[in-house]
């Protein structure tokens, strides 16, 4: 564990060392607000709660994780620094977990700095406090799930370029997983227990159950176990093809 | 097991092309290893193997008696490894990287503080300590990555071309830093340079195509040479066609060369046969005619001749053992 303190750590002042982490809070920023208050009539509704603001949360982590997920391997791979990480005393999982809890927290500052937003709708009205902490609690998850598929599709290549459009490709699949779109997909082809599994797979399902205010302990459980699951295929891929 | 490096049957295939083809070596304390060979010979390849970066297709390592592939964390934390062209994070500091392969090599506080001040110190990257690395120029990229692998003091070194794009008094520097700590270690280092092998290395191994042609100290290696054993005339061009025939009418002679050297002088070199020593014969027939010669030299072949003579046959097709 001290060794995913300190990939975390290094991960973290090379966010900062380069512009990337503060052009991605205020991409991040910028996005949210336009969507939540153009896009999404925040004001107009007339409802002091956020939910045109999470709404569109699943739409845009669909390209600002990826976007953040995509460095996460193939930047090491290509500037030949994952052979001095891996020949390091540090285990895989250990450089897996530390990027990735590296890369979530940047998705989590980004998350706290709309809070003013929250204050906003408090000072307007009187909102379900508790409802809106679950939402953002869901949205984190959320976005640690879809970090979790870029990193390990991030480990797969050595171009972030392909990482980020597979990335997209991948997170766009698991995010409709449970409606028409991806069912039809599979239905010709695999039996229909296979296809109750990929619908139980949707983060909209999950995400849209957690921002109504309900947080159910199995959605919190899918979404963490879906994070170790491709944390873990990552790390296995990387061990498999670390030279290519 | 004495050795703190045991390599047995090591191999590497990539698809269908076998880059390392059964190789076996072991290092002991106090040895510098030199790795020889021509461009895609297999020297980076298997020391990729050795500190845990690729898996061997077959062949076991170990490292300090640790098996590289059944404890693979354990065993890194004796090496230290200087991957080919220096990877380093270019956007970080030399101080912010080294403080970051003292955390992950578990050094703390005033000890890592005071080794990291000591490496800075012996690899001299003072000037350039809050530059950002990507600006460095290759040279000092070259010496972070240097410091980066000696940083925890390790028993195995593992260095893949250290002395690359240095500056001829960085690589003395080198040199002597891997000479001053090779008493109690076991170490590797790639090289093109075959001075530098004379110089640090006391064991010296060419590979070519995946195969060991040639392993031992480097005397043994120069015994290889065509030139070990030959003896050579310098003389006045005028009695050279003289000298030439009657070296080669010797029996224990087996070929000899002529080449003139400036205006008036030749040198004619003499081969010995198989099994043959030269020098009383030599200097036998020089005293014998009462030749003027301007010097009679005993040849101790050099390693570049070596080289070329085992790699070249490798290149063609012939068989060596
Ligand atoms: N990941 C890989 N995939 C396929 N082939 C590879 C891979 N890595 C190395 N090779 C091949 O293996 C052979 C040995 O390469 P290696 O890098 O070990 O050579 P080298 O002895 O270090 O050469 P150099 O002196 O040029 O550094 C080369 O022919 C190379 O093309
Ligand atoms: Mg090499």
């Amino acid at each position: 564990m001290r060794n995913v303190a300190v990939i975390f750590r290094r991960e973290m002042a090379g966010y900062f060392a380069t512009p990337l982490a503060y052009v991605f809070v205020v991409i991040f920023l910028v996005m949210m607000s336009v969507f939540t208050f153009y896009v999404g009539n925040f004001f107009a509704r007339g409802q002091a709660d956020l939910q045109p603001f999470f709404t569109w949360h699943p739409w845009l982590y669909l390209f600002l994780v990826p976007a953040l997920g995509m460095r996460l391997w193939a930047e090491e791979r290509k500037s030949g620094t994952i052979e001095l990480l891996l020949t390091l005393p540090v285990s895989m999982l250990e450089a897996a977990l530390g990027k990735f809890l590296a890369a979530w927290c940047m998705i989590g500052l980004a998350l706290t700095l709309t809070s003013p937003i929250w204050i906003s709708v408090n000072v307007l009205g009187q909102p379900d406090n508790g409802v809106i902490l679950a939402s953002y609690l869901g949205s984190l998850l959320m976005a640690g799930a879809y970090l979790a598929v870029c990193s390990c599709i991030s480990a797969t290549t050595r171009n972030q370029v392909i990482a980020f459009v597979l990335s997209v490709a991948a997170c766009f699949a698991f995010l409709l997983a449970g409606f028409p779109l991806v069912l039809d997909f599979f239905r010709a082809w695999v039996p229909q227990l296979v296809l109750e599994g990929i619908k139980t797979l949707s983060f909209l399902a999950h995400f849209e159950a957690i921002i109504k205010g309900v947080i159910d302990f199995r959605d919190v459980v899918f979404f963490l176990s879906f994070i170790a699951f491709w944390l873990y295929a990552g790390a296995w891929l990387i061990d498999r093809k670390k030279a290519d | 097991m004495t050795a703190m490096i045991d390599v047995q049957g090591l191999r590497k295939e990539f698809g269908h092309f076998t880059a390392v083809n059964d190789i076996s070596f072991s290092v002991e304390p106090g040895q510098v290893l030199g790795f020889l060979g021509p461009n895609g010979a297999g020297k980076s390849t298997t020391m990729k193997m050795l500190t845990g970066f690729l898996t061997p297709t077959a062949g076991r390592i170990h490292i300090c008696g640790i098996d590289v592939a059944a404890k693979p964390v354990q065993a890194k934390k004796k090496i230290g490894y200087l991957p080919e062209g220096a990877p380093l994070y270019a956007e970080m500091t030399p101080a912010s990287f080294l403080s970051f392969i003292g955390d992950v090599r578990g050094l703390k506080g005033a000890d890592k503080k005071k080794r990291i001040e000591q490496i800075v110190e012996q690899v001299q990257l003072q000037d350039v300590w809050k530059q950002p690395i990507e600006t460095l120029s290759k040279g000092y990229k070259r010496r972070v990555g240097l410091a980066q692998a000696i940083l925890h003091d390790p028993e195995v070194l593992v260095l893949d071309e250290p002395t690359d794009g240095l500056d001829p008094n960085q690589k003395f520097e080198v040199r002597q830093l891997v000479q001053q700590m090779a008493s109690d270690k076991a170490i590797i280092i790639s090289t093109h340079i075959l001075e530098e092998v004379d110089a640090v290395c006391n064991q010296a191994m060419i590979i070519a195509r995946g195969r060991i042609l040639a392993n031992g100290t480097p005397k043994e290696l120069l015994a290889l040479s065509q030139f070990s054993g030959a003896y050579s005339i310098l003389i006045t061009s005028s009695l050279q066609s003289t000298v030439s025939a009657s070296l080669q009418a010797l029996p224990e002679v087996a070929s000899i060369e002529a080449a003139p050297e400036g205006d008036e002088l030749f040198r004619t070199t003499a081969f010995p046969a198989p099994d043959v020593k030269l020098h009383e014969v030599v200097s036998g027939l020089v005293h014998a005619h009462g030749w003027p010669a301007l010097e009679i030299r005993r040849e101790s072949g050099r390693l570049d001749d070596v080289f070329r003579q085992l790699t070249t046959e490798v290149g063609q097709g012939g068989a060596h053992a």
